[in-house]
């Protein structure tokens, strides 16, 4: 079923059940977001995708990311308001993490260069700005490891209990899905360091590369069903014995 | 005792009840709440139990263990009846003399009871004291009376009764008398009880929950805990009218892990209430079902918020979430959850009992019935208040909680806990209901009201309940968790004389930003303390920062403490006692502060009979 809303004064439909922020994105209107993936549940933790909508007659202000869009809502995605509620936001976020770049470049956007203040004097996880992509993204993959500690300003990012989790397999899903690329990853050709343990890689058996590590490999197989060999090749080499097979079909 | 099958055997049971107690029998009630236990009245239950067995008295006699009467101040509080007299702070020590003239005799012990401190008069009865007179019991009437183990106790003066009535009137019956009654949830939004019930009931689906919201966390507040305690069946009488006019058969009590007594006492009522056959199955033949689990919280402050509760109760962290969807359409395992606090519930069966009309003529128009307030901080009367709505903050701070103590000034009261709202002493005449101290700039809270005289800093004040609030907050929102941990280092800086005016002017800018911009309640109240008291007391934060004096005294580094050498008599008091040995002085002659060695710990002036510590 359709809803019809308007954006900045202009008709926009979208689908029973959407978040405003990717109704507005997809319909071309700019709303900045640092804690927002598609892939995984909103929680509106950044408070950077601040709009306001009017509904019923009330206006308020909020985040777009986790607001499910209903029918005769008349969205506003930049104001005086807006501008000076997520400049503060981002001012907060630049005081905690001065050398994440993309929050840099967003605040800097917002007219903000030096935070009012001072750093926060933590060395937990320098930089991270508590947005919890890595846990939701975790969690989406089934695995769960990481969690939030602590509340309050208290709050970190880390691993229950503080000891390397066994549910973790290796798979670099919360590195590359952080905003500020505060995790720590470390890899060579034949394994690769995360969140306090190494895993191995499976290698290429055409060439040798690193293609998932064994912990992730034997998670996937067994939960997604895969057949037993579906890791045995790198993405290359997989390619190449495909276009060969391609090749060798009598057409 | 077997379950009642129907209600006329609850009727027959609560005759035969009556009748074993008969209205002029003589009765002793300790009170066995919170504060009076902290006091030692389980000792005090002991002595009287032994004393009247000597006496051969036990079985002419009752002894009961009752639920908090409220005036906590004056613990440990005994009542007798038939007479309704009451004794304050009674010791084990006195037990055999009231046993022997007020028991047996049926004399007055003059000096156990109630001396008003500003008429001297005493007082023999409970009702005469100025503490209760004022007041309207509506919630606590029974918290004194009944033995909160005992479902008899609370079957003979009625109880189940709303229950019995509710069954017959049918669900949409129920229901739309708690909407004509106007009740509102007393757990701080005040949003009406009747249209979260009839959401609940109007959404579709094959299963409904009701919660009981217990998680009382404000640092101060023991409404929902007194009752919890003291009358845990009008709880359990209240869900299951609720549960009936919604059509659920579950419910929750999400109680604080803190409260230990609390869900002991409710465990209690709840198994008797199964053995009864008022929770379970087919409840006294009507085909209504339903039964009622304790979840116990763990201690987070933020659970008290409906959606974080609710995740807790799943077992996830207690992380708020943004709502609409309200809890009444998708709660608990995503099914229709009605949640009201204790004492909401508390507030139904007396509602079905006497009727929609007689509810909404107490209190206000817009804020109908009573509402319980933990009276505390710098006031005589310290205790549990409640009070028909509408009555004024005058008249419960100074006509109820009997005024400051010691002479001094009334500076503030703070309503609504650690993210109410200060009001001024221009403010006391505002009637306190839901919508003008919101209008006032604080709020109604679950009911915590903290009286403050001319001692307290409100610079200081703001800052100990940022510091409260920057560690509850769950730390989801940026502005929650970074504002208030900004705000709380700024207002450091205010008192440490280390701020200016910009630092007044940001305090202000990032509290608007943290009321606006975050997610649930938590984060839009939390600003609160710093938003009133600018508006009302913007002197002092300005006293702070340009004068870098802090006017009441309060702040460490803006203070400085010295000896009057006109009143130093040299009796060496101080001196004894300065853990810092930076008094000086011989005996007999003016005593002096060395500053570099002070730590402005305050002891001296404490302990100084000259007054002649002064604090600049």
């Amino acid at each position: 079923m359709d809803v019809k809303l308007k954006i900045n004064d202009v008709e926009v439909s979208a689908q029973k059940g959407e978040y405003l922020l990717d109704v507005a994105r997809k319909a071309g209107f700019e709303i900045p977001s640092l804690c927002h993936h598609e892939a995984v549940r909103p929680i509106g933790s950044c408070r950077v995708c601040l709009v306001e909508v009017v509904a019923g007659g009330k206006t308020s202000l909020t985040t777009s990311c986790n607001y499910v869009v209903e029918p005769g809502i008349e969205v506003t995605t930049d104001s005086e308001l807006i501008h000076k509620m997520r400049a503060v936001n981002l001012e907060l976020l630049l005081a905690r993490a001065p050398g994440a770049r993309r929050v840099r470049d967003l605040a800097a956007r917002y007219g903000v260069s030096r935070p009012r203040f001072a750093p926060v004097d933590d060395n937990w996880l320098p930089n991270c700005i508590l947005c919890e992509l890595c846990v939701r993204v975790c969690e989406h993959q089934g695995h769960s490891a990481l969690s939030t500690l602590g509340r309050g300003d208290q709050k970190k990012i880390g691993l229950p209990f503080n000891r390397p989790a066994e549910s973790c397999v290796g798979c670099g899903a919360c590195y590359s899905v952080c905003p500020t690329e505060c995790i720590l990853m470390k890899e060579t050709r034949t394994n690769r360091t995360i969140w306090g343990q190494t895993f191995d890689f499976v290698p290429c058996k055409e060439c040798g590369a690193p293609v998932i590590t064994e912990k992730h490999r034997d998670f996937a197989i067994k939960n997604q069903e895969l057949p037993e060999n579906y890791y045995d090749l790198c993405e290359a080499c997989k390619q190449a014995a495909a276009s060969k097979r391609f090749a060798s079909v009598a057409w | 005792m077997a379950a009642f099958k129907n209600a006329k055997q609850l009727a027959d049971h609560r005759k035969k009840v009556v009748a074993s107690r008969p209205e002029n029998r003589k009765a002793i009630a300790v009170c066995a709440g919170t504060g009076c236990k902290a006091f030692g009245s389980y000792k005090l239950l002991d002595a009287f139990k032994k004393e009247l067995k000597k006496r051969k008295l036990d079985r002419k006699v009752e002894l009961r263990a009752t639920g908090c009467h409220g005036f906590c101040e004056r613990g440990p509080l005994v009542l007798f009846f038939p007479e309704g007299m009451l004794y304050q702070r009674v010791q084990v020590k006195d037990v055999e003399e009231i046993v022997k003239q007020t028991v047996v005799k049926e004399k007055v012990i003059d000096r156990l009871l109630y001396q008003d401190p500003t008429t001297g008069k005493k007082h023999k009865k409970e009702e005469d004291i100025p503490f209760y007179k004022h007041q309207a019991r509506l919630v606590l009437k029974n918290n004194g009376l009944i033995d909160p183990t005992s479902i008899d106790d609370y079957i003979r003066i009625g109880g189940y009764n709303s229950l019995v009535k509710a069954l017959g009137m049918g669900p949409e019956k129920v229901l739309k008398e708690v909407k004509a009654a106007k009740l509102r949830g007393r757990g701080g939004a005040g949003f009406p009880a009747g249209i979260k019930w009839e959401t609940c009931r109007n959404t579709e689906s094959d299963k409904r929950y009701v919660i009981c919201n217990a998680d009382e966390g404000d640092p101060g507040a023991f409404m929902d805990r007194s009752v919890l305690e003291g009358n845990p069946h009008s709880v359990v009488e209240g869900m299951l009218i609720g549960a009936y006019a919604i059509g659920a058969d579950e419910g929750y009590v999400y109680v604080r892990q803190e409260y230990p007594l609390a869900v002991e006492r409710l465990e209690i009522a709840l198994d008797a209430a199964r053995k009864q056959g008022l929770l379970g199955k087919n409840i006294l033949g009507s085909g209504f079902g339903f039964d009622i689990h304790i979840n116990r919280g763990g201690g987070a402050f933020v659970c008290g918020e409906e959606s974080a509760l609710i995740a807790s109760i799943e077992g996830h962290r207690g992380v708020p979430k943004r709502r609409p969807p309200y809890p009444a359409v998708c709660g608990l395992w995503g099914k229709p959850t009605n949640i009201n606090n204790v004492e909401t519930w508390a507030n139904v069966p007396p509602i079905i009992d006497r009727g929609a009309k007689w509810f909404a003529s107490i209190g206000t128009q817009g804020s109908t019935g009573t509402k319980i307030f933990s009276l505390v901080g710098k006031v005589n009367n310290t205790g549990l208040v409640e009070v028909p709505m509408g009555m004024t903050l005058r008249e419960i701070v100074f006509d109820i909680g009997g005024g400051i103590p010691g002479g001094k000034k009334f500076k503030a009261v703070q309503t609504g806990g650690p993210s109410g709202g200060c009001l001024p002493e221009k403010k006391l005449d505002v009637p306190v209901d839901f919508d003008t101290l919101l209008r006032e700039g604080a709020m109604m809270g679950s009911g915590g009201m903290i009286v403050m005289d001319e001692d307290t800093c409100m610079v200081d004040l703001a800052k100990y309940f940022l510091r409260f609030l920057k560690f509850e907050s769950c730390g989801n929102c940026t502005s929650c968790r970074d504002g208030l941990m900004r705000l709380h280092e700024l207002l450091v800086d205010i008192a440490a004389g280390r701020g200016t005016e910009a630092t007044i002017d940001l305090v202000e800018e990032l509290a608007q930003v943290v009321r606006d911009t975050s997610l649930c309640a938590l984060g839009s109240t939390a600003a609160n303390p710093v938003l009133s008291t600018l508006r009302y007391f913007r002197d002092e934060y300005e006293a702070h920062v340009l004068k870098k004096r802090c006017p009441a005294g309060v702040c460490k580094e803006l203070i400085t403490f010295r000896i009057d050498p006109k009143t130093c008599n040299g009796c060496t008091l101080c001196r004894v006692r300065c853990p810092q040995e930076a008094v000086v002085g011989k005996k007999g002659q003016v005593h002096k502060i060395i500053q570099k060695k002070c730590i402005k710990c305050g002891i001296c002036k404490d302990v100084c009979n000259q007054d002649a510590v002064i604090v600049e």
